[in-house]
């Protein structure tokens, strides 16, 4: 189990640079993924045009959608003298395909309506939807008259919205230039042609031949050979992805090849890198992308520029020990069988050294029967490794070279892997000064071997195997590692290291006593040998052993603390006490409210006391002026008494302050007046 | 036992000299023994409710007895400037003198407010 993960991760690891696509035609994948795909209901004719439509290239029998509902709407659409041409086109488009009994008298009001607005459509969609829409009435119905009277004047307006890099304008008032516009242009171009009463001038339509020369100058391309239009500009109309403007340009050139006499002038390449576009990107979840996607290889299937033929491999890695055959199949992108051809293996080299093949110049076989093609048995010199088969193409038939595309050579990536033959694998405890062998084990390390040993810090531990490939020559593997796992969950990981023919790692404790922290115990020795290419990649327990190693002196390293399991970051963290401070302990209510009242009690008695001694208020000044500064005195006083009682209870120092100096400047002033008055007053009743 | 009683007499013959001879003193004098001694007995409530429950929290204690030993201080020293009897602050009015300590007193007060807490 962990043998085949190690394998499988390594495997993978390596595949990944070498992603050359090696694209495989539309195959019954494609065919449940679309019964999976247009399975819904469609709400709208489009949607369910574009479902009919992947099922009738596919060749799939059932329909995708309830046919009677479908084509009670398609006839209310082509009834309806106010529908729209969008749903009109779709409509005749449905209709194509599901054969509704449409009345003769209905496609003709539609033929007339259509044909008037042929003449006066100002927007390029307007032109594409009607002219499509005749188009599609003259294949549905033949007694009807679609013939455009004026085909020149409507090819020369639509042509009017061309520009010079061979791209269109949607109308004459935006200035924006589209991609995707070209395709549907050439599309409604394609569609006036087959309608034209009288010839179209030639002139004009080698003309646009060299515009869509001109358009596949913008074509761009990925690195794997997939060739692809994109939309630039984004502003002002719906931005159209690469998926949908390439397949627009390649259902426009192909209605436009289809209904003009002259050949085109495009490379095959671009051809078969446009078909590599379409399959690279494999089988879309998405239904418009599907049919996007479908219906443009279904033009690769037939056209008259040139067919792309597809090499594909069921796999791309070769077994030695199973003996298993290189096998190639060519295809049409959509499945069908190429003409004859032979596939010829023009070279192959390994990854490491491309300058020398190991292979030049050799045939495949042909099954009939299977339709691979294959290659019997590789040559001795082909050991395990990652190679590239370098294939070409043969077309028996000169003619059909320039029919198909074939791409020229075709670099394939191949993992040639085999059985590992390890051998010779022995654990060994040594004396350390001398060498002697004190406990030797073989191990068979394809077994399950466990050795069990023991050592302490003045001896040796020895580890070596061999490792052959299947033609018997000496195997490097990308990893050959030991681990030391300690009882503490501590591990240590060694490189092993090969001399020659043989793996070997020794240990000598006595160095290695402060790396393993002092830390005696069991190790279990676990070694991992894994490659690509080694089918037989392992992981695995070889043993243990018991260390006995010296007392850790005072300054040695510790341990580290163990790894921490990395899922626990995700788990839920220690919970979070907050510690408050104790409250101090408070006496009961009660006994303070006692000491409360108990402090009035010396007032009480201070106030008795005065009583007592008959204090009176006779000194207060009886006239009006120093009766009414002593009154303000005692007021100022009050006052600051009552803002020290607000200053413990809410304000601050500075706003306390701020009162305070008023408060005591006014009382000041008057506690002066008052008590220089009754100085005053008693002096003169001294002197009196 | 006539000893102990006439040690009893005697004791009650000296309080009674000195009463009459206190009874002398004027009377803004003896409002003021009455307010020191008002201070003094508030002080000891509040030692003697500390020692009951604790100082917690101290800082209230503390101003809640400075406040009261602070005012009898003052107190004190006014009435030793007040005291005619006392040739030292012949030429310092009483007004004056009370002047001072209602000063004292705010400013004291004021320090005792802001650590109440």
């Amino acid at each position: 189990m962990a043998t085949t993960a190690v394998g499988a991760a390594f495997l993978l690891l390596l595949l990944l640079p070498f992603c050359i696509s090696i694209s495989q035609p539309i195959s019954d994948s494609h065919r449940s993924a679309a019964s999976n795909i247009f399975n819904e209901i469609s709400p709208s004719l489009e949607d369910a045009y574009e479902a009919l439509r992947v099922y009738e290239i596919l060749t799939i029998e059932k329909k995708p959608i309830d046919t009677k509902g479908t084509c009670k709407k398609v006839l209310e659409n082509l009834g309806s003298s106010s529908s729209p041409l969008k749903d009109v086109f779709y409509a005749l488009k449905v209709n194509g395909v599901l054969k509704c009994k449409v009345d003769g008298a209905v496609f003709k009001d539609i033929a007339s309506r259509l044909k008037a607005t042929v003449h006066d459509a100002s927007t390029l969609l307007d032109t594409y939807y009607s002219v499509g829409s005749l188009a599609l009435i003259k294949g549905q119905a033949s007694d009807v008259d679609v013939l455009l009277t004026d085909a020149n004047g409507v090819f020369q307006s639509i042509k009017a919205l061309s520009q010079t890099d061979g791209r269109w304008r949607y109308s004459s008032d935006n200035p924006e230039s589209s991609t995707y516009a070209a395709g549907l242009a050439l599309e409604a171009l394609g569609g006036v042609i087959s309608l034209a009463s009288s010839e179209i001038d030639q002139s004009k339509v080698s003309i646009v031949r060299n515009g869509i020369v001109k358009l596949f100058d913008s074509v761009e391309k990925y690195d794997d050979g997939a060739f692809y239009f994109d939309e630039k500009s984004v502003k002002g109309s719906e931005h159209q992805g690469s998926l949908s403007t390439t397949s627009s340009v390649v259902r426009g050139v192909a209605a436009f090849v289809a209904v003009t006499s002259g050949k085109i002038n495009l490379p095959g390449d671009i051809i078969l890198g446009l078909a590599k576009f379409f399959l690279g990107i494999g089988i879309p979840g998405d239904a418009k992308d599907f049919f996007n996607q479908v219906e443009s290889l279904s033009f690769f299937e037939s056209n008259r520029i040139s067919i792309p033929l597809i090499l594909s491999l069921p796999e791309t890695v070769h077994s030695l020990t199973k003996k298993s055959q290189l096998k190639v199949k060519v295809n049409t992108v959509l499945g069908s069988d190429a003409p004859l051809l032979t596939v010829k293996l023009v070279r192959a080299f390994s990854t490491g050294a491309k300058n020398s093949a190991i292979i030049e110049n050799k045939e495949l076989q042909y099954d009939q029967k299977s339709g691979f093609h294959f290659l019997d048995t590789l040559p001795e010199n082909v050991d395990v490794g990652t190679y590239v088969f370098v294939l070409e193409i043969v077309l028996h038939d000169s003619e059909s070279d320039k029919v198909y595309a074939t791409g020229g050579q075709i670099h394939v990536p191949i993992y040639v892997t085999g059985v590992i033959k390890v051998g010779s694998a022995e654990i060994a405890v040594l004396d350390s000064d001398l060498g002697n062998v004190e406990t030797y084990k073989t191990l068979d390390l394809a077994g399950n071997d466990v050795a069990s040993l023991s050592a302490n810090h003045l001896q040796k531990l020895r580890l070596s195997f061999q490792l052959e490939t299947p033609h018997g020559r000496v195997f490097k593997p990308h990893q050959a590692i030991l681990k030391l796992k300690h009882e503490s969950k501590i591990e240590h990981i060694f490189l092993v290291g090969s001399t020659g023919k043989k793996f070997e790692i020794t240990f000598d404790f006595l160095g290695l006593v402060e790396k393993l922290f002092y830390l005696s115990g069991k190790y279990d020795i676990e070694l991992t040998v894994g490659d690509a290419v080694m089918e037989n990649s392992f992981s695995r327990l070889l043993g243990h052993v018991e260390l006995d190693l010296p007392e850790a002196p005072e300054k040695a390293a510790r341990p580290p603390p163990p790894p921490v399991d990395p899922y626990s970051r995700y788990g839920p963290k220690a919970e979070i006490n907050h510690i408050f401070r104790v409250p101090e302990k408070r006496p009961p209510q009660k006994l303070s409210l006692v000491f409360l009242g108990l402090i009035l009690l010396p007032l009480i008695g201070f106030l008795v006391g005065l009583l007592r001694l008959g204090v009176n208020l006779k000194n207060f000044p009886g006239s009006t002026v120093p009766a009414t500064f002593a009154t303000l005195f005692h007021l100022g006083l009050a006052a600051v008494l009552l803002l020290y009682v607000l200053f413990w209870l809410k304000l601050d120092l500075f706003t306390t302050l701020k009162i305070l100096g008023l408060l005591g400047a006014f009382t000041m002033f008057f506690g002066h007046r008052i008590l220089s008055y009754l100085a005053l007053t008693s002096s003169k009743l001294k002197s009196a | 036992m006539a000893r102990t009683s006439s040690t009893t007499k005697d004791a009650q013959d000296l309080f009674r000299a000195i009463w009459s001879a206190y009874s002398a003193t004027p009377t803004n004098l003896k409002i003021i023994d009455l307010y020191v001694a008002f201070a003094v007995f508030t002080a000891l409530l509040q030692v003697v409710y500390m020692a009951l429950v604790g100082t917690f929290p101290f800082n209230s204690f503390l101003s809640g007895v400075l406040s009261c030993v602070g005012t009898a201080v003052l107190a004190v020293c006014l009435r030793i400037q007040v005291n005619k009897e006392n040739k030292e602050f012949k030429d310092l009015a009483p007004e004056r003198a009370f002047a001072d300590f209602v000063l004292c007193n705010l400013v004291l007060h004021l320090v005792i407010m802001n650590f109440l807490g």
